[in-house]
């Protein structure tokens, strides 16, 4: 295992020296000019795939969905009973646990990237699984956590911060949920050779660029909600 | 329906052979073989071409504009005299409620995406957009939101907390029809449409631009697209959040907006006006856009001042981001906090200027031909300046405490939003039908559609400011005669001449409609240049084919059509131009060359099935669980599909052509 992950480092190292080179075929063939007698000239007027644009812009407009929801919860994390508030809630042990496996997700979600564009299918098949297990693994101490929340007095309609908190973190779970239908379906299409071979790379990037800003989302929300005492 | 290349042989290996897989895509997407005709109903509904969708965007956004329209005459007729008894308290609620959300999210927004769809692949030399399958969900998941939104008026009755629907007011207890939920989930779906067309156009605008064609070369109306696209791609995310909030709140009891709870009835002000402020922009940069284009063309000169056009839209952009808050002046926001705003406010009707100033100035000197589209061009610059005037007059804050929520606000916004962005989206509509459709509007009926619009909206609008500043509230749904002051300032007879010159109004739009829909028809065929035209999206046929351009064109100037047919034979900085060459035969040239292989994106089920799964869902919401299951379940089957399904058709798609030759690039019908 080490020699993959070696392997892996130095294969990541490449991928990055090489990016400018790295591009890929767009989707559609529209006002394409890879056709014609240069052949090899860039296919779209940035350079960057039409995909992996659509993607950071799609991320973008994340980040404001994200920033509305953390607004809404910060103006609301104070307005909540005296004895079910975030002080008798909170157990930062476990969710510091869980939030570790969120983060390691992303390392295993940058090694399948990395196979994928190795040609390695197996690794690649592998990494993902690895990936989508570890983000079910997340999202079942967010259900535990749910679970445990309510059951100490925490519904949804407790007070201003219980919906706060819960809509908040509910939409974060979804995306997480999504991510790991993404990763599974991608790998599902992979293994039944339903990707192109040379569309592969970007696809599992693709996944993992949607995977890894869920992290970092997760990266805020736990430092402004569990960390930062109210 | 597409143009697609038939290879004469079978060599297309593929590309990666390493594994010795043969790649098996193709072959199975689902149930379905894939749509493939070219003409009838289903060309239509299956379309990805962006010039099907941007058609079907104008003929439903026109649709809703006269929706709309009857509203807002029944306002009008309602309010014409005191205590008034066309509606009741309560419909009257609905119908402001209706007119503004129809006008602004059906009407507008749509419209606006009709000429951006149409329009920005052709002004910069791109045979479609970026995604065209997401080009097609976009259309239909607006004309399913725009379905569902009304579907309200049947069941139960619409929303009626106004535009925007300030919470707590929109809550259960105020409002517990379920026009709320019904306008929070239409918004929702049409804010998905909104947000995927944003991404797409902007990938579009910046990726698939032909070569030569800088960021600055660009036409203009691409330009302020640009721009509008990523002002929805922030905007919208932004009122997705309060929608769903509002939705938890009235569906599942969240307590957001339980004031006894202790919640901030600010939180949905500052949520809404985040999203709503750069709103207006979204709504009016297309328009200023078009203008853009119109003005240069019936002035015989190039735009005065491109670049500060570009960064006057961009920096409109960027401090349409700042000045939310003073839609907000009268909620007590502090001193502090109404001082920047104001400030603020001020400061970005500097940009807005810059461009009044450039556009006087590109037909300062020029050889003005007053067409029906350069008419409504500058009925834009004259009402949009009075609207902006007025606009000033709430930025100081004082001055708006004491206008907040009277007539002259709604004087205001109909000066800016009707006398900018209608009257633009018009002015498109007249330069750019030949274009689209190969003939010509009609001259005369558009200019009296022109006058009486103008005189319309002016004795509809103008009369507003006077009864809005003698206190008359918006929505109040009567006035009453004992208030309603003497002589010159009497309610009673302004809110009469306010009545008449929506009837004006209407008759104007009524004779674009006859225009477009039955004199249309008896016009002639347009010939290709009809206005002497400057920008790359009239070096093809009108109506462009299928592929737009025969041959992907290289771009070497702004204004590039302009510069094909006049060659400049002044010296140093003198420039004197002559023809040298006309459209039509630029056109036959690029026919002699044009390109032997063009592959064009093939029609797909799978954008209309998602379209509808998704209101499926929301009646879900609304009424019972197990319609969401069967939406969920739709939608689910809809994207697997989409993604297994190549975005090209196969050649085994197609019957093989009846003339059996194997190179021909025309596709029989199937």
């Amino acid at each position: 295992m080490s020699d993959v992950v070696k392997e892996t480092v130095s294969d990541a190292v490449d991928i990055v020296k090489d990016h400018a080179d790295d591009v890929h075929e767009h989707d559609v063939h529209a006002g394409d000019e890879g056709h014609d007698e240069h052949g090899a000239a860039h296919p779209t007027s940035l350079g960057l795939s039409n995909v992996k644009l659509a993607m950071w812009l799609f991320l973008g407009s994340e980040c404001l969905l994200f920033g509305g929801l953390i607004s809404t919860y910060m103006l609301y994390r104070n307005r909540h009973s005296e004895d079910v508030g975030p002080d008798q809630l909170w157990d930062i042990p476990f969710t510091s646990a869980s939030s570790f496996v969120l983060l390691m997700s992303s390392l295993t979600m940058v090694l399948a990237v990395s196979a994928v564009n190795r040609k390695d299918q197996r690794n690649t098949k592998l990494w993902m699984i690895v990936t989508a297990l570890l983000g079910g693994l997340f999202l079942a101490g967010q259900i535990y956590e749910f679970t445990t929340f309510y059951r100490e007095g925490l519904g949804y309609t407790e007070s201003l911060f219980a919906s706060a908190f819960y809509t908040l973190t509910g939409f974060h779970g979804v995306h997480v949920a999504v991510g790991i239908i993404m990763l599974l379906a991608t790998m599902a299409m992979i293994a039944k050779n339903k990707i192109a071979m040379s569309k592969q790379p970007e696809t599992v990037e693709m996944v993992g660029l949607y995977w890894h800003f869920v992290d970092v989302v997760w990266i805020i929300i736990f430092t402004l909600v569990y960390l930062i005492p109210a | 329906m597409a143009i697609i290349e038939r290879p004469a042989t079978e060599t297309l290996a593929p590309a990666e052979t390493d594994t010795g897989d043969v790649v098996t895509a193709t072959s199975s997407y689902g149930y379905l073989k894939r749509p493939v005709e070219s003409t009838g109903w289903r060309s239509w509904v299956f379309t990805v071409d962006h010039k099907k969708i941007g058609i079907m965007y104008g003929v439903v956004a026109m649709f809703f504009f006269v929706v709309g329209g009857l509203e807002a005459v029944l306002i009008r007729l309602q309010l014409a005299q005191p205590d008034g008894t066309v509606l009741s308290a309560d419909k009257y609620n609905q119908m402001f409620t209706m007119h503004a959300t129809t006008m602004v999210f059906l009407f507008v927004m749509p419209m606006a995406a009709a000429f951006a769809n149409y329009m920005i692949p052709l002004q910069i030399g791109a045979r479609d957009v970026a995604f065209p399958r997401m080009n097609a969900l976009s259309l239909w998941l607006f004309v399913g939101g725009g379905i569902f939104l009304n579907s309200s008026w049947f069941l139960g009755g619409a929303a009626d907390g106004g535009w925007f629907m300030y919470a707590p007011n929109s809550d259960v207890p105020f409002s517990p029809t379920n026009g709320v939920d019904f306008w929070a989930l239409g918004l929702q779906i049409t804010g998905i449409a909104s947000l995927v067309g944003a991404v797409n156009l902007i990938v579009t605008v910046l990726n698939m631009r032909a070569p030569g064609m800088s960021l600055m070369k660009m036409p203009i109306f691409s330009w302020m697209a640009l721009v509008t696209q990523f002002l929805l791609l922030f905007a919208m995310p932004v009122i997705t959040v309060a929608l769903f909030l509002l939705m938890f709140q009235r569906s599942f009891d969240a307590t957001f907006f339980t004031v006894e709870e202790g919640a901030d009835p600010l939180l949905w002000q500052h949520l809404f006006w985040i999203f709503g402020h750069p709103e207006v922009y979204i709504i009016v940069l297309p328009s200023f856009g078009i203008l853009s284009e119109v003005l240069p063309v019936f002035s015989k000169k190039p735009l005065f001042g491109y670049p500060f056009v570009v960064f006057s839209g961009a920096a409109i952009g960027f401090v349409g981001w700042g000045v939310w808050a003073h839609h907000m002046f009268a909620s007590g926001l502090g001193p502090v906090s109404v001082a920047v705003f104001s400030v603020a406010t001020m400061a970005i009707a500097v940009p807005t200027g810059v461009k009044i100033i450039n556009w006087t100035l590109t037909m300062w000197g020029g050889k003005l031909r007053f067409t029906t589209a350069m008419l409504f061009g500058i009925g834009l610059v004259v009402q949009f300046t009075i609207g902006g005037l007025s606009g000033v007059t709430h930025s100081v804050a004082p001055s708006d405490t004491q206008q907040t929520d009277t007539y002259y606000i709604v004087a205001h916004f109909h000066y800016v939003l009707f006398g900018g962005a209608v009257l633009g989206l018009f002015a498109g509509l007249y330069y750019w039908w030949p274009k689209v459709f190969g003939k010509c509007l009609n001259e005369t009926w558009g200019k009296w559609n022109f006058w009486l619009m103008i005189i319309g909206m002016n004795l509809t609008f103008g009369p507003q400011h006077i009864i809005g500043l003698q206190g008359q509230p918006r929505r109040m749904y009567v006035w009453t005669e004992a208030r309603a002051g003497e002589g010159f300032f009497n309610l009673g007879f302004w809110n009469l001449v306010s009545t008449i010159g929506t009837f004006i109004l209407a008759v104007g739009v009524l004779l674009f409609l006859i225009n477009a829909l039955v004199i249309h028809r008896r016009q002639p065929a347009a010939p290709l240049d009809p206005w002497d035209a400057r920008s790359l999206e009239w070096l093809t046929t009108s109506p462009p084919k299928p592929h737009n351009f025969d041959r992907t064109p290289t771009v070497h100037a702004l204004d590039e059509v302009f510069h094909r047919k006049y060659e400049d034979i002044g010296e140093g900085d003198d420039h004197e131009y002559v023809k040298r060459a006309t459209l039509e035969e630029l056109v036959e040239e690029e026919e002699r060359n044009a390109d032997a292989h063009i592959h064009l994106p093939a029609p797909s089920y799978w954008p209309l099935i998602l379209a509808i799964a998704i209101p499926v869902m929301a009646y879900g919401i609304i009424y019972t669980t197990w319609l969401i299951a069967i939406g969920a379940a739709i939608a689910i089957l809809a994207l697997f599909g989409w993604a297994l399904e190549p975005a090209d058709a196969e050649d085994s798609d197609f019957d093989p052509p009846a003339s059996g030759d194997e190179t021909s690039k025309e596709l029989v019908n199937v």
